[in-house]
């Protein structure tokens, strides 16, 4: 609902913020990037809740405890086939992020029709960084006028990669994928021999296929049913006041699955995308100096929702942090190295980053 | 190993192929639980209700949705139970279309359809496709949830690869790329022929999760007593010359291939 969202000042400012920055390298070239979702959330998800309706909270209790246990008082463990537990600290694990966790490094180009849909997984729009305009669009340039896509891994939430660049309308996507070893082969999945098929059959197939052609997809065919069931159900018993009851004002509690939130994402996704593309093209513009400040390349900086926001820049004071949900909030403890940020409250990370900032 | 998730029937107006659902990936992440370091015990998962502190037993927990007025709207089994979808084993094959048309953004998760019984039908049908360059867009419900895949040929056999929904697809026809000066022609040409130099084929069994693989490795060496060495970290900037950076680059790229 676009127009409801323009009254709604304060969601507004949730805005995009990459989900990571980093380098892609191509031979002694440097693109500087940032990564954004291509893929949006399902429309709705549903809650759970009390008999009276609160939204329950996940929490952890010890064995049969009566109550939540500390998280100071946990710790990671890896479960061995002999039942004993390995314990592994969070900073353990982020010390083995390899080094390259800010940089894509393309050291190999391959045709773009050679990549098997198989092993993609979820898709990334790529936008230039503040001074990355020119080389970003010399890369897309090269990329389209070869047909290749770039191939490359990198660390990513720490978690590795493998990752594919590929360029289309001016833009850089990347597509990460599955490792070879998480695809299954035909004889891993026990599929049968091939049997000879009569032709015959073939052309009853194809012939029944035909019938259902059409050129292009339609995505209307593609619709999330049950979400707009429970849209549908959700408004009558709205405008009857039927099990209807006020949320609690929490800011710890996220307002995930909210209904109307798909149609803002996709404005403000789409809005973000475009206002970093003509921001990085505005910084072309500006005469070039070797040295001095740059000015920020911000477009829309006069927009209320771009206070800075979805700038890649984790580091200085944040006057919103508390708007922040606790996930962008952990994110930025790490990019800051605060230890002991896994086991943070909301409040104690906000704390923690403005100490570190 | 290869176990079946489940078995339904592809049908395509009077044809139908029964088929047996595998999956296509294996799961190889490493997971952790989280224990609670006194007793060094497993946590337990609890649903609380913050206003009592109290944790709600699985059976009284209620579903509902939050509107964006700040309202939550319950929703009780009944009312969910009717939401869902009729029990079937039909996979609906209800659009055809060429084999790009499905752009990869759509694809959630790969599985390998295995003829069920002896059926020469699912070869042809697999064939069907194959030769005329073409996906098949399919809609089932599995366990009470709906899907929506591609039913896609490979091999000689039947994939079915299962899709996201239209509202989760970001449309990249609305976006266009940064716009600046024309490129200079010179950089544009090397730039194309770097990447030209640093082509090749696509071995995917050539990339592991080296990650993965550290964490199994300081699991394993956690395991026995041992201590695992760090790397620092670096960044980068974007090259002030960007020629220069090309000419290099491409000298490097042209050197390794003539030693190679």
């Amino acid at each position: 609902m676009p127009e409801r969202g323009e009254e709604r000042g304060e969601d507004q400012q949730e805005g995009y913020r990459p989900f990571w920055s980093g380098t892609i390298t191509f031979g002694l070239v440097s693109v500087p990037v940032d990564l954004l979702p291509a893929n949006r959330p399902r429309r709705v998800s549903l809650r759970m809740l009390a008999p009276d309706g609160t939204p329950l909270k996940r929490e952890y209790w010890s064995k049969g405890g009566k109550e939540a246990v500390e998280t100071e008082n946990t710790v990671h463990a890896y479960e061995l086939d002999d039942g004993r537990f390995v314990e592994v600290t969070d900073e353990e694990l982020e010390e083995l992020a390899p080094r390259k966790t800010r940089e894509i490094d393309l050291r190999l180009f391959v045709d773009q029709e050679e990549l098997d849909p198989v092993f993609f997984e979820r898709a990334y729009f790529l936008a230039p960084s503040k001074g990355a305009n020119k080389p970003y669009r010399l890369l897309v340039s090269a990329m389209e006028s070869t047909g290749k896509a770039g191939i490359a891994t990198f660390v990513m939430r720490e978690r590795e990669y493998l990752v594919a660049i590929i360029a289309e309308n001016g833009l850089l996507r990347a597509e990460t994928m599955r490792f070879a070893d998480e695809i299954r082969s035909p004889d891993d999945a026990e599929l049968p021999k091939p049997k000879k098929v009569d032709k015959k059959e073939v052309r009853r197939f194809a012939k029944a296929l035909e019938g259902l052609f059409e050129d292009e997809l339609d995505p209307d065919e593609l619709e999330d049913r049950r979400s707009r069931g429970i849209e549908k159900l959700v408004r009558s018993k709205l405008s009857a006041g039927k099990d209807v009851v006020k949320a609690p004002a929490d800011e710890d509690r996220p307002a995930e699955g909210a209904l109307g939130t798909e149609d803002r994402l996709v404005i403000d996704l789409m809005e973000e995308l475009k206002r970093r593309m003509k921001g990085a093209a505005a910084e072309e513009k500006e005469p070039a100096r070797a040295e001095g400040p740059r000015k920020p390349a911000r477009a829309a900086s006069k927009k209320s929702r771009s206070k800075g926001r979805s700038e890649a820049e984790p580091k200085g004071p944040d006057d919103d942090l508390e708007s922040r949900s606790k996930q962008e909030l952990y994110d930025m403890a790490q990019e800051l190295d605060i230890d002991g940020r896994s086991k943070m409250t909301k409040k104690e990370l906000i704390r923690a980053i403005e100490k570190a900032g | 190993m290869a176990s079946t998730i489940w078995k339904g029937v592809i049908r395509i107006g009077e044809e139908s192929v029964p088929v047996k659902l595998r999956s296509a990936v294996t799961d190889r992440a490493v997971r952790f639980r989280i224990l609670d370091e006194p007793d060094g015990a497993p946590v337990e998962q609890r649903m609380v209700n913050p206003r009592t502190g109290k944790a709600v037993a699985y059976d009284q927990i209620r579903r509902g949705i939050e509107t964006e007025t700040g309202e939550i709207v319950m929703l009780d089994d009944k009312e969910l139970t009717e939401l869902e979808p009729k029990e079937s084993r039909d996979i609906e094959i209800i659009r055809v279309v060429p084999k790009e048309a499905i752009d990869h953004r759509w694809y959630l998760r790969p599985y390998w359809l295995a003829p069920d019984g002896d059926s020469p039908e699912y070869f042809a049908l697999a064939k069907a496709l194959e030769e005329d360059e073409r996906e098949a867009v399919a809609r089932w419900t599995m366990r009470k949830k709906e899907y929506q895949g591609a039913l896609h040929p490979r091999d000689g056999y039947l994939m079915l690869i299962t899709l996201r929904h239209a509202s989760e697809v970001v449309s990249a026809a609305e976006l266009e790329g940064p716009t600046g000066r024309e490129l200079d022609p010179r950089e544009r040409k090397m730039a194309a022929q770097l990447v030209e130099a640093l082509s090749g084929e696509f071995e995917p069994e050539q990339y592991e999760d080296e990650y993965r693989k550290r964490v199994e490795e300081l699991i394993e060496a956690k395991a026995s007593g041992k201590r695992i060495r760090l790397e620092p970290k670096r960044e980068r900037k974007a090259p002030a010359d960007l020629t220069a950076a090309l000419e290099k680059s491409l000298a490097a790229a042209r050197k390794e291939r003539s030693v190679a």
